[in-house]
């Protein structure tokens, strides 16, 4: 009767999961598929906790179990309610990191189930009393998930800035090796002695370790949401492997979902720019190739306008486009962004935005943003209507933007952007850019569009610039 | 290969969950606006932060007094526990900002 109970709670959680990842791509139902996935959830969790038997026994060590749900439960909420909606997606790829590491957990507790139960008899190997499906299953969710765990921190390290991007000459190929030298210590583990398994076991743990650094630290920041995402479907095949393990249908279809619906998703962000997925993970960014994007060529001067003459020119506009970017993100200038979109309008300027689908440092990033300070969701245009009003937009104000504004990826065939869509910003009439600096953007190359006769440069910190921007306006 | 074979054999129900839920990931995210990706890619997240029952069976199957399986274990709790209730709780907080905007736009 418990049992079929159990069965029940999994069935439901399934079938929310499903649901609730419908619901949530879709605008107006997304939240609610959200909190779907999280009560099928909790239904699955607690149904395990008090239902769960193997061979007629029921799980034990509750005060350990609700110990960890406590501790996890507890710093899981202070850091999701407390980040900055600027940091959002390094906590992504924390969780995500989180979520490989309990995968390579389970594996190594299971394997050193099976290791203790059978290391007395130190001849003959692991082959020898566990089957193959078996063994494969552990192996590969104890690579996968620390594969997922040690490329999501440093993920998480470069969006926050703590671990710069590196690389070395013939990288690929040492990746290649020691992705190989994963493999190879995980057939040993099987094939060898079971007497040194344990030692293969970690050996093979470790260098997963290794590989996920390996495989993260060449990619350019600019590319870490496809590679969070990508990460993020690893998970899924990693938690899909427990459920094989404990034939539990509840992680397997969670774990698959999350597996195949990341990969498409992985996809689709790389489509958004225009690349191809091999491209963003083989053709590291912001390294070697990067000089090759005429960063060499003669720039000519830039021009700078000052706070007195932006305002000037913006409250004389018909039309005003803001164009926000990763700088507005950091510098948390979307409310002081609102207020000028606001002050501009009192003066029968009509404002929009112009959101590029990748701007920031995620797709959405600015959406989210711009929504937290309440801007209105139909003055956001998207790429394609933003490039149809260019034309007749006398200021576009690009706030920390860059890479998205580049005309390199349209012109330069060199440039390792060249082909990405980007936002047409040089056909409006003027063009004012704020930035903190001249230095080039997240990926690391020049834009001619800082040096057109038309676009101004307004440096500073993005909230303090607009701060004083809304002031000088008032004043005119 | 008769071990692959019956490998096969013994789990094909969950062989054709696997390919069924590859189907139904693809197809109920086939149409997701640009927007959403954020939102979606970390729902997602807190979704396969299902390896919690996983971690729990562990834990509650470990013998009291082998104390690598209750360290372990308990670890795989704590970072299980915190990748389904970070994961939900962020990404609740950005989905309710989607949900003001509409608000606003009245």
């Amino acid at each position: 009767m418990e049992l079929s109970i159990l069965t029940l709670c999994y069935l439901v959680g399934s079938v929310t999961f499903i649901i609730g990842l419908k619901m949530l791509s879709n605008p107006s139902s997304a939240r609610n598929g959200n909190l779907l996935a999280a009560a099928g959830m909790t239904i699955a969790i607690i149904g395990t906790i008090f239902l769960y038997e193997e061979d007629g026994k029921k799980l034990g060590n509750y005060p350990w179990i609700f110990g960890g749900i406590l501790i996890g439960g507890i710093i899981g909420t202070l850091a999701a309610k407390k980040v900055k909606m600027t940091a959002m997606p390094e906590m992504v790829s924390m969780f995500n990191g989180m979520g490989g590491a309990c995968a390579a957990l389970i594996s190594a507790v299971e394997f050193d189930h099976i290791y203790q139960a059978n290391k007395t008899l130190d001849f003959g190997n692991m082959a020898d009393f566990i089957p193959a499906g078996h063994y494969l299953t552990i192996i590969a969710g104890a690579i996968i998930g620390s594969v997922s765990f040690a490329g999501s921190m440093i993920a998480w390290g470069k969006l926050s800035g703590k671990i710069k991007d590196m690389s070395f000459s013939g990288q690929h190929i040492v990746n290649l090796l020691v992705l190989l030298l994963v493999l190879v210590a995980g057939v040993f583990t099987y094939q060898y002695n079971v007497g040194f398994s344990h030692i293969l076991f970690y050996t093979t743990v470790a260098l997963a370790l290794l590989y996920g650094v390996f495989f993260v630290m060449p990619i350019g920041g600019a590319d870490m949401p496809v590679v969070i995402s990508l990460l993020n479907s690893f998970t899924g095949v990693a938690a899909a492997c427990g459920g094989f393990l404990y034939n539990n249908k509840v992680m397997l279809t969670g774990g698959i979902l999350v597996g195949a619906a990341g990969t498409l998703l992985t996809i689709l962000m790389c489509k958004a720019m225009n690349r191809s997925l091999k491209n963003v993970l083989i053709g590291s960014f912001g390294g070697s190739t990067a000089s090759g994007g005429g960063a060499k060529k003669d720039q000519g001067a830039y021009k700078e306008i000052t706070l007195s003459d932006t305002a000037v020119i913006m409250s004389y506009a018909h039309k005003v486009m803001i164009v926000p970017g990763y700088g507005l993100a950091v510098a948390q200038a979307q409310h002081a962004c609102h207020e000028l979109e606001k002050l501009l309008e009192s003066k029968g300027v009509e404002v929009k935005y112009a959101i590029h689908p990748v701007a920031g440092r995620m797709p959405g990033h600015m959406n989210v943003l711009l929504a937290e300070a309440d801007v209105s969701y139909d003055k956001l245009l998207e790429m394609e209507q933003a490039n149809d009003e260019f034309a007749t937009t006398d200021v576009v104000l690009v706030l920390g933007a860059n890479d998205v504004v580049n005309p390199a990826a349209k012109t330069d065939t060199a440039s390792p952007i060249y082909g990405m869509p980007i936002l047409d910003v040089e056909l409006a009439k003027n063009v004012i850019v704020n930035k903190r600096s001249m230095k080039p953007g997240y990926a690391g190359i020049e834009n001619d569009l800082f040096f057109q006769p038309k676009t101004s440069m307004l440096f500073g910190d993005a909230k303090k610039v607009l701060q004083d921007l809304i002031g000088e306006i008032k004043n005119i | 290969m008769e071990a692959i074979l019956a490998w096969i054999a013994d789990n094909q129900q969950m062989i054709y969950i696997v390919i069924l839920m590859i189907f139904v990931g693809i197809e109920v995210i086939g149409h997701v606006p640009s927007v959403l990706h954020t939102p979606l890619m970390s729902g997602a997240n807190a979704i396969h932060g299902v390896v919690i029952i996983g971690a729990i069976i562990v834990m509650g199957k470990a013998e009291p007094h082998n104390y690598v399986a209750l360290i372990l274990g308990f670890l795989a709790v704590v970072v299980g526990t915190l990748n389904v209730v970070g994961g939900f709780v962020v990404t609740d907080r950005m989905l309710e900002m989607f949900k003001g905007k509409k608000k606003s736009s009245k």
